[in-house]
């Protein structure tokens, strides 16, 4: 077996050090993920450009694979701890930025009866990548904490996490309260977790079914008008 | 001349495989009365290939057998499970899982309302921790995952179906290598007992079981 030559990722052009970054994206290289990042800070790229281009568009085929069953959810995880580490450069620069315009705001939470979050941080990930504020309300959420937070953050949209089966139809009862209170035709609700599906979330009247994290984003553009 | 039909079929989680196998032969049953197929106990971990390969088993052997029963709860298949067994007119066992129908459903919700960071490990999972848990979580190659997985626990509960003090040696190493403390219950067969005697034709009550249901949603 021939050994791998080391690539120098600085002797690389733009439009291949990006086919590089999505392929380290891929392999979980959070190192090679940093430095990348760095060299396209340096030769001037927009931090927006960057995110969209080299993260996203990186953690979008990871998605892809694991929809299809050739990534498995440490390798899924290995890629986001890669791309947290590209986010870790730009979010400051993003946040100073004049340019910088948030997509909308978006409540995130595991329901309650339920302590998974991995699906959960993968969403709130891609949502940030794509534009959102994300506000994370953790796990073991009541209807309450999705009460307040669309309160206090007046969110574009919200979206509720669940892992298990026991714990998914807790989304039924948020949104049924959503709607008692005149919320739900003003705010859309997106849900999404292992269990979940498609006809599980019409049955709940839930407005998207988030089938995975890469899809969410998209997704949640789409709602906000900005993926049209 | 056609085929003679067996008694029963029960098609079960590999997890499960050990277990039914004394079942049955406290009941003096073999494979022949009651015929075991079972599925392999690795989809705990991808749910989504669960429903297809019980259908492919009751595809091929279901017209065989007079009497079939599904070993399984419903183990994240988000419905995929229930809408097969549907399709057969089988039934499996109530519960979401498991460790729901081994430990009886009041008394799993007694554990999950005290403390709602618990992890359940069986007999079968405390033997095979490092094959399932381990490497099927892929702690053995990116062990800096632990706290991805498990950050949110706060304990191992290891329901235990016999007394073995080998086993709970092993399930406190398993709670210390998550960095969570133990609580032992032994619980016993608990509903797949109840459902392996009823599938035998023994009334409910001779069986030892945390309730006499069986099967259907």
């Amino acid at each position: 077996m021939a050994d791998e030559e080391d690539i120098i990722l600085r002797d690389l052009s733009d439009s291949e050090l990006i086919e590089q970054m999505h392929d380290d994206l891929y392999d979980g290289l959070a190192e090679e993920i940093h430095e990348g990042t760095t060299i396209l800070l340096e030769r001037g790229w927009d931090a927006n450009l960057i995110l969209s281009d080299a993260l996203v568009e990186g953690m979008r085929i990871v998605g892809i694979d694991f929809r299809d069953g050739i990534l498995f959810v440490p390798e899924v995880l290995q890629c986001a701890d890669a791309m947290k580490s590209g986010m870790g450069l730009l979010r400051p620069i993003l946040a100073d930025s004049d340019t910088n315009s948030s997509v909308g705001t978006y409540v995130i939470g595991t329901v309650k009866g339920d302590i998974h979050d991995i699906g959960k941080n993968l969403v709130g990930m891609m949502l940030e990548g794509a534009g959102f504020e994300v506000i994370d309300l953790g796990i073991n959420n009541p209807v309450e904490n999705y009460l307040e937070a669309i309160d206090k953050h007046k969110p574009s949209i919200l979206g509720m996490s669940a892992l298990l089966t026991t714990t998914m139809p807790y989304m039924g009862v948020v949104i049924e309260e959503l709607d008692k209170r005149g919320i739900l035709k003003e705010l859309p609700v997106m849900v999404g977790g292992a269990p979940l599906n498609q006809e599980f979330a019409d049955a709940i009247n839930a407005h998207t079914y988030g089938r995975d994290a890469a899809m969410s984003a998209e997704l949640a553009k789409t709602i906000v008008g900005r993926n049209i | 001349m056609g085929r003679k039909l067996h008694k029963s079929l029960l098609v079960a989680c590999g997890a499960l495989a050990r277990e039914i196998v004394t079942l049955r032969q406290q009941l003096g049953l073999d494979d022949a009365t009651m015929t075991l197929k079972c599925v392999p106990a690795e989809y705990h971990n991808q749910p989504a290939k669960i429903a297809p390969a019980v259908e492919e088993i009751l595809a091929r052997e279901a017209s065989s057998y007079d009497r079939i029963f599904v070993a399984y709860g419903e183990c994240g298949t988000g419905g995929a499970l229930d809408a097969v067994l549907e399709s057969y007119g089988a039934s499996r066992l109530h519960g979401a899982h498991c460790y729901e129908f081994y430990a009886g459903a009041s008394q799993f919700r007694e554990i999950t309302d005290t403390e709602i960071g618990s992890f359940f490990l069986t007999d079968y999972l405390v033997k095979n921790f490092d094959r399932l848990v381990i490497k099927g979580l892929g702690l053995d190659r990116f062990p800096h995952l632990l706290d991805s997985y498990f950050g949110n626990y706060t304990q191992v509960v290891y329901l235990a179906q016999t007394h073995d003090p080998v086993l709970i040696e092993k399930a406190q190493v398993a709670a210390d290598r998550l960095g969570l403390s133990l609580v032992h219950r032994h619980v016993g067969y608990g509903d797949l007992a109840g459902a392996v005697g009823i599938l035998a034709g023994e009334k409910p009550a001779l069986v030892p079981t945390n309730s006499d249901r069986m099967g259907g949603r």
